[in-house]
């Protein structure tokens, strides 16, 4: 009895080796299956997709760590170099960059014969640096190449100091007397430095209070006069040079002029009074070609000996040279100081425009969404919407400087500034007519992404607001566009990222290499919609491309684009957040 | 036309004492009640087998030769329905017979589907629904309507509650409190959300999203409440609830609703309409169309053998 129960007989048993053959085989069809049809495995597509994903990612990773590597190493100070070349000459500066070339034959000859070895033995390559040796007043160029070949000895100075000044880019040397109202107080150079540090405060001190003078107060004086001699213009224009009118603005012209001149001649007299205090300190320097040079100490900004300092110190340097860049204005041509105005310019222009372009693409795809009734004629609208994205940006810079420059701007001139002309006042390129191209260039943007996030308003929500009695305009305000808000901030967030970046049609429309004010200060009306404005992406091109001192100013563009993806992330990170807070909103706990 | 016994209240006294429905449609062959559901299907303007007890009733809303067209497919044949005020009236039918078109032709929000025509007529209270000259919006206020799923908006609970008086510009905050709270109180919703009326709706429950819908439809008090299975997205406890809260609305409003439960529709409604490929087939009271149909179709539809 138990045996049938534990091994029920009653089905022909099968012999092991019969099982396990039948398992084989079966194991082996499927493996012959698999190998006959490699695609129905689908792991080609996941190699080919997961493939395409990482030459994307590696190829963002590379071109971040390129800009944030260089970006961030500009402005750490190194080293500073003297080399004293066999036919005499002496070059010190730091090393910018080095590359292996092949000397040209008329330099190959020229040479001893073990150097001509060597360099035949190493395929005709030779190895040289490129010393940034400053001085420029003194020997009309930044740079130097240093040859191997050439060099006699190499040193790092403890004495060498890196000076950056106002004018004239930096000054390589070394400290070799102090004086004060003509009388030398120290000539050695641990002396001369000791004065340095102890007066160099004040005198930078009374420096940017001189500025502010020049700046503001000065400023402010002729902004007076020139608006009364406006008023004295639009007077003749409007009424004739006979009127009572034209009379009493030019009584009015005269008197400001008469006060104008008094304060300006008060203003001088602090200036004045602040340069003769400035000029007592000199510090005198000496070049390794034994050259003098009398610094007056207002024009140094920062002066350090790299070869002596500590870490610390350095980072010191580092810090305050970041915080030049991002609160100071540009000098020497851009390549030195900091890129304030254009920080400031880019933030503005892509505010405004984010501030036109959302609410104009919103009315438009609600009406292509909401209103419109599907036919061949919104079809097209829209597919040309669609292509506006793909029109180079140029034509867009061409469009705004014809359209809104030249004709709208043009004609408010006309209309509101005829006493200005002919200088342009809204008739030229300005920070509106920037941010309004731009907001034409992002339109697509926006429009896209509201209609996807309309088209996605559950049609339940509309029909339960219209089975309330609610008409149409009532549920697309009070339930549609809540609900697609987080689309729209998507396009938005879409729209800022395209602008901010972009730089080709802003050099038709108002952005320039240096900007005398900001488009926004404390001058009402504050807004300055028609100033031209500085913009980050026009700085990367014109130090890049534009300046004089190329090599110089090559480390500036990677910390200028570093700053640029910095600003547009922040304030894409910005609008994220604020769509992440919007999209709680509509999280239902139930589906 | 004219002989249809839906309309004509005449002809339908003097056989009222005739509980056989034979006589009920005079143009219809003899055996009607052996009809199939093949023939039905098969007539364009069939006469609906609509009980006597219907005339003894005052509609509130009456149907009348309504056709319904998607396009070109038509999805209502010759509907003639009079809806008893002050009662719940059951829509039943295998999926796509086209209750829920009937049901949202009565408010006319099928007015928004591109390509829809109508022929026919509906009255409310005696007044035409569809005519030129009727403010559609001012219609729909007469009206609650209760989705298939819950569609709170996306707001906090009060302003859910008082959105129709929102769109009419109702400011004054005491007036819209007193209506939020009697709104949640006829929909039993009150106790369970009194303390959090300023928070979301959509962090309550399904089936308490679902009364707020129902809260939502009746705070404008209007004459007809049209609900489109408002149980089908629900589990079994919040249907419950919501089958209760119909019980206590009956009288207090007209109710049409569409269910697919044959129980929801013996439990709740007072009157039964037994639709099919978007005819009227059967309309009377439940009761009797649940224990004594008269035709062969909504027998077998009622016990199960189809559908
Ligand atoms: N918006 C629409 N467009 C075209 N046809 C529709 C539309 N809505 C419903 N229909 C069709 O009308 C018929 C009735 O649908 P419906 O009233 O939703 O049925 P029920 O609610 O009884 O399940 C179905 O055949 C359906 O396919
Ligand atoms: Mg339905």
């Amino acid at each position: 009895m138990s045996t049938t129960l534990t091994e029920p007989n009653n089905k022909p048993a099968l012999p092991r080796e019969t099982i396990r053959q039948s398992m084989s085989s079966r194991k082996k069809t499927r493996g012959n299956r698999g190998g006959r049809s490699l695609l129905a495995k689908g792991e080609p597509m996941l190699w080919l997709t997961g493939g395409g994903l990482i030459v994307a990612v590696v190829m963002i990773i590379a071109l971040l760590a390129l800009v944030i590597v260089q970006g961030m190493v500009t402005f750490w100070p190194k080293h500073v170099d003297q080399f004293v070349l066999k036919n005499g000459t002496v070059h010190m500066g730091e090393i910018t960059r080095d590359d292996t070339y092949k000397p040209e034959v008329g330099v190959l000859d020229s040479l001893p014969a073990e150097v001509q070895t060597d360099i035949a033995n190493n395929e005709g390559w030779a190895h040289r640096e490129l010393v940034r040796t400053g001085n420029f007043d003194l020997t009309n160029s930044h740079f130097h190449w240093v040859e191997d070949f050439y060099i006699e000895s190499r040193s790092q100075p403890q004495w060498a100091t890196v000076i950056e000044r106002n004018a004239w880019g930096r000054f390589y040397g070394m400290p070799k007397a102090f004086m004060i109202d003509g009388k030398v107080v120290a000539d050695t150079p641990e002396g001369t430095w000791a004065e340095f540090l102890k007066h160099h405060d004040q005198v930078r001190e009374r420096w940017h209070v001189r500025r502010a003078l020049e700046k503001h107060d000065i400023g402010y004086e002729s902004r007076k006069i020139d608006d009364a001699r406006l008023e004295l213009k639009s007077a003749k224009i409007e009424h004739g040079v006979d009127s009572p009118q034209y009379r009493d603005a030019q009584t009015n012209y005269d008197a400001v002029d008469a006060e104008v001149n008094v304060a300006y001649g008060k203003i001088r007299e602090k200036i004045n009074a602040l340069n003769a205090e400035n000029d007592k300190y000199q510090l005198v320097m000496v070049t390794t070609q034994g050259q003098e040079k009398q610094l007056g100490l207002a024009d140094v900004v920062r002066a350090y000996q790299p070869n002596q300092i500590g870490f610390g110190s350095k980072l010191g340097i580092y810090v305050s040279r970041w915080w030049e860049f991002l609160t100071d204005e540009p000098r020497e041509a851009n390549s030195e100081g900091g890129v304030f105005p254009a920080i400031f310019g880019t933030v503005a222009m892509t505010l405004i425009m984010s501030l036109m372009v959302v609410p104009f693409g919103v009315l438009a795809s609600l009406y292509l969404r909401e209103y419109a009734k599907a036919g061949p004629m919104i079809s097209a609208v829209r597919i040309a919407i669609n292509n506006l994205a793909g029109v180079p940006s140029i034509v867009f810079g061409v469009f705004g400087l014809g359209f809104f420059c030249y004709v709208v701007g043009g004609t408010i001139d006309e209309v509101f500034f005829k006493a200005s002309l002919p200088n342009p006042t809204f008739g030229t390129g300005g920070l509106l007519w920037a941010a309004l191209t731009l907001a034409l260039l992002t339109l697509p943007v926006v429009i896209v992404s509201t209609e996807e996030a309309l088209a996605a308003v559950p049609g339940s929500m509309r029909e339960g607001s219209y089975g309330c009695g609610a008409s149409k305009w009532q549920t697309i305000r009070r339930i549609v566009l809540p609900r697609a808000m987080p689309g729209v901030m998507t396009g938005a967030i879409l729209a800022m990222a395209r602008g901010a970046g972009e730089v080709a049609p802003l050099m038709l429309v108002g952005a320039v290499k240096l900007a005398p004010e900001l488009p926004i200060d404390g001058v009402y009306p504050f807004l300055h919609a028609q100033r031209s404005f500085m913009h980050l992406g026009f700085h990367v091109y014109d130090l890049g491309f534009q300046s004089q001192n190329a090599e110089a100013a090559k480390p500036m563009v990677f910390t200028t684009t570093l700053l640029l993806i910095m600003i547009v992330a922040f304030l894409n990170l910005f609008a994220i957040w604020l769509r992440a807070r919007l999209r709680r909103k509509f999280v239902s706990s139930q589906f | 036309m004219g002989t249809n016994p839906v309309m004509d209240k005449s002809m339908s006294t003097t056989e009222s004492d005739l509980n056989n429905a034979n006589t009920a449609t005079v143009t219809q062959p003899d055996d009607r009640d052996q009809l199939t559901l093949e023939q039905i299907a098969a007539t364009d303007n069939f006469k609906s087998e609509t009980h006597d007890a219907l005339y003894q009733e005052s509609p509130i809303i009456n149907v009348k030769n309504f056709n319904l067209w998607y396009g070109s497919k038509q999805a209502l044949f010759n509907i003639n329905m009079p809806i008893a005020e002050g009662q719940v009236t059951a829509l039943v039918g295998p999926s796509g017979c086209g209750k829920s078109t009937l049901l949202r032709s009565v408010n006319r929000i099928n007015d928004l589907i591109d390509g829809l025509h109508i022929d026919g007529e509906m009255d409310l209270n005696g007044a035409p629904i569809y005519d030129k000259s009727v403010d559609v919006i001012e219609l729909r206020k007469r009206m609650g309507m209760v989705f298939q799923k819950p569609n709170p908006f996306p707001m906090s609970i009060f302003e859910n509650v008082v959105y129709s008086l929102r769109i009419d510009g109702e400011r004054n905050k005491g007036v819209l409190e007193e209506v939020c709270e009697r709104s949640l109180r006829g929909s039993a919703l009150w106790d369970e959300v009194k303390d959090r009326i300023h928070e979301s709706a959509l962090g309550l429950s399904g089936g308490q999203q679902q009364r707020l819908c129902i809260a939502r439809a009746i705070a404008a008090e209007p004459e007809v409440l049209l609900m489109d299975e408002p149980c089908s997205a629900l589990d079994p406890i919040a249907t419950g609830k919501i089958e209760d809260l119909v019980e206590e609305l009956r009288g207090e409003y007209t109710i049409l609703m569409v269910t697919h439960n044959m129980q929801q529709a013996s439990r709740a409604s007072n009157y039964t309409a037994f639709m099919y490929l978007g005819r009227l087939v059967e309309y009377g009271p439940t009761r009797d169309i649940f224990t004594n149909p008269h035709l062969r179709p909504t027998e077998d539809y009622i016990s199960g053998r189809f559908g």
